[in-house]
């Protein structure tokens, strides 16, 4: 523990000034006379100043009395929402893992509005300090109940005395926190005593410490006092923390596993990457086959496909949809694909929309396909009267023991899952279709198809076997006599 | 010899170093400081530089102590 | 350049790393999570940070714990999530960090569904959180616009210290398109002068949003509307689609505009003299582009279409000033209005 100085005088980490604070008193603080802030507030600020670390600190001050902590510290500063510091904090600290990051909350604060704030950030083991003032009581709004007001204590809102059966009882949030296993330290003090005093002192060093050694989370509650709400003297105040408070919230090291942790263990460094390599990291490196495409060949209902595919989730109808998105794509054309959304996903059922087109595409809809791809058979019921005139049914015949009714469109049954089953997996029945899509449209290439699956297929294995299903699904539409 | 030095205006009279005070030489005064309170004073003599007071002063810049003047 | 056929809500992302973006902190919430998904994957690759918050409300928080640090930082979500991050929303208007928040709009209000909506607009438009504060909003309606204007989103928070809104909707978030990926952006504003970095240059900086005084919470105030003002006059974006000689103006934003385009294409295949003004900024609103239109004699009357019960309908009602009749046609709760509904609309409007 560092030596006590010759000369004990306000800290440097204190501004010289307060020239934040807006009244004429600006060597002095806001707080009540005999207010526990201020003691804790000296002891953090000699903290900072032994460890020299002014310059990297960062202070949150919390809604309530200490709202204005950065009236104070003559460290980089931060006002932030009721409850909210750990999550502040987090984002500062995990962002800047250098800084010296400390969240300054009350009781309803910490263990109110933001209780669940603070059990995820000590959970995460946020390398930050956290210094936690239980004065039983809301201070700033007038002296109303808080999570720590002790089993019969009256405030403004419990005018009767707090009662376990109606407002439970007073949250021990030392005692919780130390349950988690994240957290590094955590310690309960008080400031009455000489005793208790330089215990604290001797606590809320160790708690900065331990982030300065990227430990991990710390916190230290401080049972403190609040004569005005309390309505004591200061000295009674501090009686009443010794009598009362201190049997509910007995004092002590709750966790301390600082000892077993190597110095930086927890802190969170990050790494410089050149953002000449974002491309790559993005996967927008890569080099996809292209071709220009070219429709005079193509049957005119056939130049813009707008493509309806549907069947059961599970049968690759979003990949078949994105596999001729891609393709489009590599031909120069404009594509889009929707997957079906909404109440439509339910029951299993899956489809999705393709359209790809030389123009802009408006609406990416597909309500008048002029391609529709049944792969089961409530897709065919459900779909066949879209379809354009002229447009081509592609149906799953291994799915659908019915017949399409239409007669004024294109129509090509195709025992797509059992073809699939033949070539070795029924995963592959999708591409059986692609097949028949090529053969039937003469739109797309093969072989760009082929090298687009490699972008649009996560598991490469299967490219092979596709590649065959593609070849097998084209020779079937091929060979087709209707 | 320890002494102390009370910034009578920066006190707010809040009286916890004179309860800390193991040696008892902190006094309150008579005098009413631009804060409106009666602030601490040091006795002038006994203090043994223990720190206390300071550490239990909410204020800043209320009190100094000297261990070793 | 480098082209890719991805979704909307993966695009976001790839845009934000692009952008310079450093962390991401997020809640899951269809249909946004792709954009999670997405951060999750890349962000540590690019040695930026990602983290899962316990909830909305906290990640956006934890947003303004970075931006407030001086670095490019985003969340995303949907209704909910969006509702939650409404306090941190204002925290960082009155604050001035410039925080990228992506609304993924789904059906509401309440748990509602997660199929495409654009009932968001009122709450982030005109407010949804406490305070005399303006958020610029952005409406992509593709997925090249949800890289380029996520991309954008960060240059223009960071240039009037304001939080920016990428507003779109599930339906843009889940479709995919072809998009091509620019360079990396090189160079990041300097922050020193006002972001607390932990450091010994910034350390005389305070983030804050209180000010007791009203005086002094009014004069706070007063900046921020003449900020307000000077997006009003530098930023506004809105699409021209075939408006030169129209009658009838279209004005659809996000989803809706894809829709309305082919609407226009189709009422003028049956003599119908149609265009759409397609707002790309919410705030700032084209209202002065409206105006003219209205004023412009040829003009007959409006048609607006959204996704809501007709909400940006009344900022246009407003710019027009009862000048021109001005037709809403809304579906609501997840339903994409079709083209022959707009088709329709546009043929009612041209009687
Ligand atoms: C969201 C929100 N709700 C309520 C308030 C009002 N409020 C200000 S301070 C405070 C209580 C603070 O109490 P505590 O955290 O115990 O700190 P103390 O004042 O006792 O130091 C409340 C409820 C607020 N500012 N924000
Ligand atoms: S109300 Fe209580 S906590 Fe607040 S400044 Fe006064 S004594 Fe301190
Ligand atoms: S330093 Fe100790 S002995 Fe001296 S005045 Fe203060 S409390 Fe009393
Ligand atoms: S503790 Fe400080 S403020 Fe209180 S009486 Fe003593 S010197 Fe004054």
């Amino acid at each position: 523990m560092a030596q006590l100085k010759d000369v004990l005088k306000k800290p440097s980490s204190f501004y010289d000034e307060f020239l934040r604070k807006p009244d004429n008193y600006q060597q002095d603080t806001h707080y009540c006379p005999g207010c526990g802030h201020g003691i804790l507030h000296k002891l953090i600020a000699e903290a900072i100043e032994d460890f020299g670390i002014k310059d990297r600190t960062i202070m949150i001050s919390p809604v309530g009395c200490s709202v204005f902590v950065y009236y104070y510290f003559d460290t980089g500063n931060f006002q932030v929402a009721h409850g909210r510091a750990p999550a502040v904090a987090t984002g500062i600290k995990r962002t800047h893992p250098d800084a010296i990051v400390i969240s300054y909350q009350g009781d309803g604060d910490l263990a109110a509005i933001g209780g669940n704030n603070i059990l995820q950030a000590a959970n995460r083991g946020e390398n930050i300090t956290v210094f936690f003032v239980n004065n039983a009581i809301y201070g700033m709004t007038g002296g109303q109940m808080a999570p720590t007001t002790l089993l019969g204590q009256k405030t403004m809102t419990s005018p009767y005395g707090r009662k376990a059966t109606w407002e439970g009882y007073p949250m021990k949030v030392s005692e919780l926190l130390s349950t988690l296993e994240a957290p590094a330290y955590v310690e309960r003090i008080a400031l009455t005593n000489g005793k208790n005093l330089m215990k604290a002192r001797k606590a809320v060093r160790k708690a900065i410490q331990a982030q300065i050694d990227g430990k991990g989370f710390s916190l230290v509650e401080t049972l403190s006092m609040c004569p005005s709400a309390w309505r004591m003297t200061p000295v009674d105040a501090k009686k009443w923390v010794e009598e009362a408070m201190m049997k509910t919230f007995p004092l002590g090291v709750y966790k301390d596993v600082l000892d077993e942790r190597e110095v930086g263990s927890w802190h969170r460094a990050l790494e410089t990457v050149p953002i000449e390599k974002y491309h790559e990291i993005l996967g927008l490196a890569h080099e996809g086959m292209e071709v220009e495409g070219d429709v005079e060949s193509v049957p005119k209902i056939f130049r813009n496909p707008k493509v309806l595919i549907a069947g059961f989730g599970g049968q690759g109808i979003l990949l078949l949809g994105q596999t001729l998105a891609e393709t489009g794509m590599r031909h120069g054309w404009n594509s889009t694909w929707i997957p079906s959304y909404g109440p439509e996903m339910r029951g299993g059922t899956a489809n999705c929309h393709v359209k790809i087109s030389s123009d802009p595409i408006g609406s990416p809809v597909v309500s008048e396909p002029n391609i529709l791809i049944a792969m089961n058979k409530p897709s065919l019921e459900r779909f066949e009267k879209d379809l354009a005139p002229g447009g081509l049914l592609i149906y799953n015949t291994s799915m659908i023991d019915i017949k399409p009714t239409r007669t004024d469109i294109e129509i090509l049954p195709l025992p797509a899952t059992e073809m699939a089953d033949e070539i070795g997996s029924l995963r592959v029945a999708n591409m059986v279709i692609i097949g028949a899509v090529l053969e039937k449209t003469k739109i797309l290439q093969k072989d760009v198809v082929l090298d687009s699956l490699n972008a649009v297929v996560k598991h490469k294995k299967f490219i092979p076997m596709n590649s065959d299903a593609i070849n097998k699904g084209m020779e079937y539409a091929r060979n087709y006599k209707g | 010899m320890a002494r102390i030095e009370v910034h009578k205006d920066h006190c707010k009279g809040c009286g916890l170093c004179i309860d800390i005070c193991p040696v008892n030489v902190i006094e309150t005064s008579k005098e009413i400081n631009n804060l409106g309170y009666h602030p601490a004073q040091y006795k002038g003599e006994g203090c043994t530089g223990c720190t206390l007071c300071f550490y239990t002063c909410p204020e800043p810049d209320a009190i100094v102590v000297y261990r070793k003047d | 350049m480098a082209k890719e056929l991805i979704k909307g809500n993966e695009a976001v992302i790839k845009g934000a790393l692009l952008a310079g973006c450093d962390a991401y902190f997020g809640y899951p919430i269809t249909p946004a999570s792709e954009i999670a998904h997405a951060a999750a994957k890349y962000f540590p690759l690019a040695g930026k940070v990602f983290l899962q918050a316990e909830s909305e409300i906290a990640a956006i928080q934890m947003c303004y714990g970075a931006a407030g640090g001086g670095v490019r930082v985003m969340t995303a979500s949907s209704g909910p999530g969006i509702s939650l991050k409404m306090e941190g929303i204002s925290y960082s208007a009155g604050s001035e960090l410039p925080i990228v928040i992506v609304d993924v709009m789904r059906g509401g209000p309440g748990l509602g569904n997660i199929a495409p909506s654009q009932a968001d607009y009122n709450q982030i438009v005109k407010g949804g959180g406490h305070g005399n504060y303006k958020l610029l909003v952005l409406a992509p309606n593709s997925a090249q616009e949800m890289c380029d204007l996520t991309m954008l989103a960060f240059e223009l928070a960071d240039k009037y210290r304001n939080p920016t809104v990428v507003l779109t909707d599930g339906f843009n978030g889940q479709m995919m398109e072809p998009v091509e990926f620019p360079e990396p952006v090189k160079k990041k504003p300097d922050k020193t002068d006002w972001a607390a970095m932990g450091d010994a240059k910034t350390r005389k900086n305070l983030i804050n949003s209180i000010y007791l005084d009203p005086e002094e919470m009014e004069e706070h105030n007063v900046h921020l509307q003449e900020k307000y003002k000077k997006m009003e006059q530098n930023e506004v974006r809105y699409e021209d689609y075939k408006l030169d000689g129209a009658e009838i103006i279209g004005i659809a934003y996000g989803t809706t505009s894809r829709v309305m385009y082919t609407a226009v294409d189709e009422a003028r295949k049956k003599g119908i003299n149609a265009g759409m003004l397609r707002p790309i900024t919410l705030f700032p609103f084209p209202k002065v582009k409206i105006r003219e239109l209205a004023e412009s004699s040829k003009v007959k009357a409006f048609l607006v279409s959204e996704m809501s019960n007709g909400q940006m309908v009344d900022d246009v009602r407003l710019a027009v000033e009862g000048k021109k009749p001005v037709n809403f046609f809304g579906r609501m709760g997840g339903v994409v209005p079709t083209v022959s509904e707009l088709l329709e609309q546009f043929e009612k409007a041209a009687k």
